[in-house]
């Protein structure tokens, strides 16, 4: 079965950019805009992956690891987190909120690919 | 110069691996789905793009360039196999021919300019993708620069938490080439105090890949803050093969035991791992670990040492040729040392003689198997001028090929080239329809051509039949009246008629098309096969199709015979044909309608004198042989004087002088320096038949 993957961004063009990526290898996408939206969305179908980018309105993306880890049907689930290269401590920050990984932007969509292959096997 | 010699195996290696690019291509045409073919298109371009470039050859890495960005569209589903793609793939082939012969020549000429464009538009603008392509061991086994690293991964107890399958880590690791993996449970506390959601095991691989060390922690990159990750190398096949090291050395190499004890143990003589887990120094895992490891390496190098071992030589066929003459000479000059302690009646040399005998047999089988090559890499060829012909004369033709891996002399197969490329264009022209013609005679639209090979004995069979309209007696006939080759009224056999279509200038083609020539053809194929000591025979239904067999000798350099003396002269006769021998009384035999006929064991068969046939005056002795072979399923008796026994016949030419002397294919030096007639017993019996 295909595996269900969450993208959680503010940014549409990033959010559109990794539904095309990811569709073409075989997953299925749901998108959220912020992490309140992404929350919301979580109750459905079974998620196999978190794509989240940081800083979002509403509730940015440290909160909603922190969020997810709470839930118990997310403790093991990969996350991985967008970051920029100058958000050094926002990783850190990150990590101990219970990510998994991380693509710093910009990325390639190979980058993308690769990743989502080595925490999803 | 040693760029040159680089860029002269550059060429080797690009003409086999065009060769094997246009199989693969005409593959592709008839199996587009299939993938595998796919990859080998892709492989060959990649490889002549990339080593052209690097020996000066940028000429054809430019061409190549956009056609393998094409393929590895193809190959990742992104692009379908097209017509016109294979069309520009073979042409490319071609150019790449010219460009090897010529580095000068620009990738600019009007066809080349054609071939990109039409890849780069279907190409299109592809992302330069990184391919990662699995490696099969083999292939890893004869890379150079090889590293076995022992990598011990220790996850933080919470890794799962952070959602890391330590499991897929390790995976990835183990996929970066050959690993052997050993799980630790070292750690693992009581049943009472484990807590389910933490990881306690901790992993040791043991990786033999090309890979850096900086590759390795690539994949921890996620997990390297938290866990324990150490790479070491262990081995990087710089050392012989003997200097293994021993399980001792790797525990204490990774710290699990410390010197002292190591030492203190090493005066008991029992195996050093038991002992040390005997005595609680290290735990059985960490023991079993090592153990893997040492096996890992040890199993890695005796892999390494035995691929790079079945890898072939390259040997320019020169010094094979030099090979045969010398184990030719090295044969006569056996059977001179045989014959001499015959003479001499010296038990000593007689048993040296025999095992120089033995060596020599055994050197020249040896070396005749090395010449031998199958005969598919010539059918190969085949398959592209069956497409390019039969698309130029608007006909539908498949060519399909059995029996390529028969296995015939190399220089049979060189010279076999020409004659064979006649016969497959004389079908293609002459013998398969046209569509419509064969939709009209109730055919099916494609026509076949059937190119076989087989063993027969010492023979090679070659057979080329086509389902086309076959030969037109009457018009052959016709022609051949036409050209006074025949006279008016003469009957002649189906057999006969055939046999008119090699006479010299015969062409029965309306028109002289540029697919087959102008008649100067099937003579010179005959003269060809002939000379090869082999035969061509035709068979063709009218109507139904032609099929030509060529017979061919295995090897033409030498052959075990019967030898055989008429008065003082030495005959020999192929051995591979012969029957039997038989006691002859000329005197009990004469029959009373003077027909040359013997019965043996109830079968009549013809015999001739050789004697009288090669016009020896003496008188034949009393007591004569027979040797009785067997040709295309029909026995005839030879009369002779005596057989003396079988013989190796390293066969010599008569030389220019003498060509034209008929039913005798050659000459062998006997071991007293004699000189023995090789007897071409084909000839004679389609002479008395």
């Amino acid at each position: 079965m295909a595996k269900t993957i969450l993208t959680v961004d503010d940014s549409a063009s990033i959010r559109q950019m990794v539904k095309f990526t990811l569709t073409k290898e075989g997953y299925n996408i749901i998108e959220a805009s912020d992490g309140k939206d992404a929350l919301a969305k979580t109750g459905g179908s079974k998620i196999d992956m978190v794509v989240t980018d940081l800083n979002m309105p509403n509730m940015d993306g440290i909160t909603l690891i922190k969020e997810l880890r709470a839930k118990p049907e997310f403790r093991f689930t990969p996350i991985i987190m967008l970051t920029t290269e100058s958000q050094d401590s926002k990783k850190m920050e990150g990590k101990a909120a219970g990510a998994t990984g991380w693509i710093v932007k910009p990325f390639q969509p190979e980058q993308l690919v690769t990743v989502t292959k080595k925490v999803l096997g | 110069m040693s760029a040159d010699v680089h860029q002269e195996v550059f060429i080797q290696e690009a003409t086999e691996l065009l060769q094997e690019l246009e199989e693969s291509l005409l593959e592709l045409d008839d199996n587009r789905e299939d993938m595998e073919l796919v990859a080998r298109v892709f492989r060959a371009m990649h490889t002549i793009k990339g080593s052209g470039a690097m020996f000066g050859f940028e000429n054809i890495a430019a061409l190549v360039h956009s056609i393998e960005t094409s393929y590895d569209l193809v190959r990742n589903g992104k692009l379908g196999i097209t017509k016109p793609m294979l069309d520009y793939s073979l042409k490319a082939c071609d150019i790449i021919k010219e460009m090897l012969t010529d580095p000068a020549m620009k990738a600019d000429s009007p066809l080349a300019l054609e071939i990109s464009a039409f890849f780069t538009e279907t190409g299109g603008q592809a992302p330069a993708k990184k391919v990662h392509e699995p490696v099969s061991k083999e292939a890893l086994l004869v890379r150079q620069n090889l590293t076995t690293f022992r990598i011990t991964f220790k996850p933080s107890p919470e890794i799962l938490l952070y959602g890391s399958n330590p499991e897929l880590l390790v995976k990835e690791v183990a996929a970066l080439g050959e690993a052997s993996v050993s799980a630790l449970t070292t750690h693992m506390p009581d049943l009472n105090s484990i807590e389910p959601e933490k990881c306690y095991t901790y992993w040791e691989i043991i990786l033999t890949t090309d890979k850096s060390e900086n590759d390795v922690r690539d994949v921890f990159i996620f997990v390297q803050d938290e866990s324990e990750i150490n790479i070491n190398i262990i081995d990087d096949f710089t050392g012989g093969g003997d200097n293994l090291k021993r399980i001792g050395e790797i525990l204490l190499e990774k710290g699990d035991i410390n010197n002292e004890d190591l030492t203190a143990l090493m005066d008991e003589r029992k195996l050093i791992g038991e002992v040390m887990v005997e005595k609680g120094l290290v735990s059985q895992d960490a023991l079993d670990a090592a153990l893997t490891e040492q096996q890992h390496v040890r199993q890695i190098r005796e892999q390494k040492a035995a691929a790079e071992n079945i890898s072939s030589v390259r040997v320019p066929s020169e010094k094979l040729d030099f090979l045969v003459d010398l184990v030719g000479e090295l044969v006569t000059v056996q059977a001179r040392l045989s014959q001499i302690a015959v003479k001499e009646n010296n038990q000593e040399m007689l048993k040296v003689a025999e095992e120089v005998e033995r060596l020599v047999w055994e050197l020249r089988d040896n070396t005749m198997s090395i010449r031998m090559l199958e005969i598919g890499s010539t059918f190969s060829k085949f398959k592209r001028l069956v497409r390019d012909l039969s698309a130029e004369l608007g006909k539908e033709i498949e060519l399909v090929t059995h029996g390529g891996e028969t296995e015939i002399d190399k220089t049979v197969i060189e010279k076999l080239g020409d004659p064979l490329v006649h016969l497959i264009r004389n079908s293609i022209d002459h013998g398969i329809e046209t569509p419509q013609e064969r939709i009209a005679a109730g055919k099916e639209e494609k026509g076949h051509i059937i190119l076989s090979a087989n063993h027969s004995g010492d023979s090679v069979l070659i057979e080329i039949s086509d389902d086309g309209k076959g030969i037109d007696k009457a018009a052959v006939l016709k022609k051949a009246k036409a050209k006074g080759l025949v006279s008016e009224g003469t009957e002649l056999s189906d057999k006969d008629v055939f046999d008119l279509i090699f006479a010299p200038g015969f062409s029965t083609a309306e028109k002289v098309s540029s697919v087959s020539g102008r008649g100067v053809g099937m003579d010179v194929v005959r003269r060809n096969i002939e000379a090869l000591r082999g035969t061509i025979d035709i068979a063709s239904v009218q109507g139904k199709g032609t099929n030509i067999t060529l017979k061919l000798p295995l090897t033409l350099a030498i052959i075990d015979g019967l030898l055989v003396v008429i008065d003082d002269q030495f005959f020999i006769i192929p051995l591979s044909i012969v029957n039997e021998c038989i006691e002859f009384n000329e005197a009990a035999h004469r029959s009373s309608s003077g027909r040359r006929i013997i019965m043996v064991r109830n079968e009549l068969i013809p015999y001739i004198h050789l004697r009288s046939f090669f016009n020896i005056q003496s008188e034949a002795p009393e007591i004569q042989q027979i040797v009785i072979i067997e040709l295309d399923g029909r026995r005839v008796g030879f009369v002779v004087d005596s057989v003396v026994g079988d013989h190796q016949t390293v066969i010599k030419s008569l030389g220019k002088a003498f060509k034209d002397i008929e039913c005798i294919s050659g000459a062998s030096v006997l071991g007293d320096g004699s000189v023995a007639l090789i007897v071409d017993v084909q000839k004679i019996y389609t002479g008395i038949e």
